[in-house]
């Protein structure tokens, strides 16, 4: 599954070349992560009066060196009763445009 | 004792699959029974996204690929019953199931869907020396403990075996914020996907140590660390002066999955050495007449997408079997795995009448690079592909159209097999 995709950058980091990709999602994919890296993150947030955590996402990938901030963001914060797929549960997480979204159905 | 057209044991990413496909196909008298609260299975304690790619062309968690399944259920109105432990299935299609609401319940089926999924390996499958304390967990009752309950297993953590669950868990244990000191592979690969090694390791810089594995483990109540250890690749022992201690409290094994065969075996249903599940032809129907088998209780795959596929012709050739449809035409020919082929399924095919595409799949018995994937009648070639890269860790999935099942002619077998350069 997948396939290996090799790039040559010059020296500001710049894509040069790409080769080895099978379809437009693995050559952007691949364009991104030579640049700027990105990642969907899943994460668990507290639940008011609940011991069971409630899923969450990114509504689409943030910057990967931010991961570490969401998570931390995410620590702080509690929801409340009842949550359905898709509720936006913190918005614009650490001041970038992404929301943070439930995954799964809670009551 | 009721009568049901059709029993679905089982209701995660299989079972669901099989139940809407059986509708779509006609089937109204069907019945899912479920062991857990709610619908469902595994995916339910996967939050991780990357779910449903090749079905909805978008990335899902589980639990949201899951709902998917669980609203056309309950649009349906197809009748599950959850909290229900199926404890008997006869080779004429009795099943017998217990629940707290109902008590001892007997059912007479048609036809039955056998959807019961798979299990973690356990330490005792293993026979790693040391200590029986606590500490040590499969990478799934960890992965359950931390994402359904909100519990956390441990803090510094090691994991043995890099299959999809355990790099899975390396990620989400760095997530909710414990050490994971290092995954230790006994292999010179990985099983698990290579994006998961990308996304959940190579971006924590979580070590992966390949021809290395677990040799001890110390801790009299609570685990306190364990001794890691080079082994020799083609003998996979361990390599004296090479132990490294490693201070951790928590062991995640990620060391395989195995098909959760038993009511297969109660039916009398024949097993595959080489899967560990159900033998089947090309219509997923067992040794049993009007069995059927789907989903990782058949053979373990790799991505949910698969297992619903596969699940959804379980569920219509089902609905077949039940309106007496099925094209029993023709002489049946094995499935034999050729050189670098494990565990091929379907075992067998039915000859003859064939209009429809048969799907197969099989995992590597090794890494091949540049390879060729062929698949032969005698000295027939019926099928063959390039691939760059072979691996154990990703199955393989090859589409034998009617055009090339009808050059099989009178062939003794069907061979599967892997060129390598």
């Amino acid at each position: 599954m997948g396939c290996r995709i090799s790039a040559v950058l010059d020296e500001n980091g710049k894509i040069v070349s790409l080769e080895g990709y099978t379809c437009n999602v693995g050559k952007k994919y691949a364009q991104e992560e030579f640049t700027v890296p990105k990642r969907m993150v899943t994460a668990l947030v507290r639940v008011h009066g609940q011991n069971r955590p409630l899923s969450v996402k990114t509504a689409k990938p943030i910057e990967k060196s931010r991961i570490f901030d969401c998570l931390k963001q995410l620590e702080s914060c509690t929801v409340i009763l009842p949550v359905h797929a898709g509720d936006v549960v913190v918005p614009h997480v650490c001041g970038t445009d992404v929301d943070i979204v439930a995954t799964r159905e809670m009551y | 004792m009721r009568s049901v057209d059709l029993i679905i044991i089982g209701g995660g990413p299989a079972g669901l699959a099989a139940a809407i496909s059986a509708y779509e196909s006609g089937c109204r008298d069907l019945l899912i029974l479920e062991r857990e609260e709610t619908l469902g299975g595994i995916l339910k304690q996967c939050i991780h996204n990357g779910f449903g790619l090749h079905t909805f062309h978008e990335e899902l968690t589980g639990p949201e690929y899951a709902q998917r399944y669980i609203d056309k259920v309950l649009q349906y109105q197809i009748p599950y019953q959850c909290d229900t432990m199926v404890i008997e299935v006869t080779p004429d299609r009795r099943v017998t199931a217990v629940s707290r609401a109902n008590g001892l319940q007997q059912f007479q089926a048609k036809a039955v869907i056998l959807a019961m999924g798979c299990r973690e390996r356990p330490r005792g499958a293993l026979a790693i020396p040391g200590w029986r304390c606590s500490g040590i967990y499969t990478a799934g009752t960890a992965q359950r403990f931390v994402n359904l309950e909100g519990i956390l297993p441990g803090k510094r953590v090691v994991i043995l075996g890099s299959g999809d669950i355990g790099l899975i868990m390396a990620r989400r244990m760095t997530f909710v914020g414990a050490k994971v000191l290092a995954c230790v592979e006994l292999m010179p690969y990985s099983s698990g996907l290579k994006r998961n090694i990308v996304q959940c390791l190579d971006d924590y810089n979580i070590p992966l140590l390949f021809n290395h594995t677990v040799v001890d483990i110390k801790g009299r109540e609570r685990l306190e660390g364990v001794t890691v250890a080079e082994v020799d690749p083609k003998t996979h022992r361990p390599i004296a002066g090479t132990e490294r201690d490693y201070d951790c409290d928590t062991l995640l094994l990620s060391v395989g999955l195995i098909p959760e065969n038993e009511l297969s075996r109660m039916a009398g249903v024949r097993l595959s050495p080489a899967t560990k599940g159900a033998v089947v032809d090309e219509n997923l129907e067992t040794s049993v007449p009007g069995v059927f088998s789907c989903g990782n209780v058949l053979h373990v795959h790799d991505l949910v997408d698969y297992v619903s596929e596969e699940a959804g012709q379980a569920g219509k050739n089902a609905a077949a079997f039940l309106r007496g449809e099925q094209k029993e035409t023709g002489r049946t020919i094995p499935v034999v795995d050729g050189f670098g082929v494990s565990g091929a399924v379907p075992q067998k095919i039915h000859v003859g009448g064939a209009d429809e595409a048969v799907n197969v799949m099989f995992r590597p018995r090794g890494v091949y690079r540049n390879a060729k994937i062929v698949v032969s009648a005698g000295d027939r070639e019926l099928y063959s592909r390039k691939a760059r890269i072979l691996t154990p860790g990703e199955m393989v999935n090859l589409k034998l159209r009617p055009e090339q099942l009808r050059r099989i002619g009178d062939a003794a077998e069907l061979a599967v097999k892997v060129e390598a350069s």
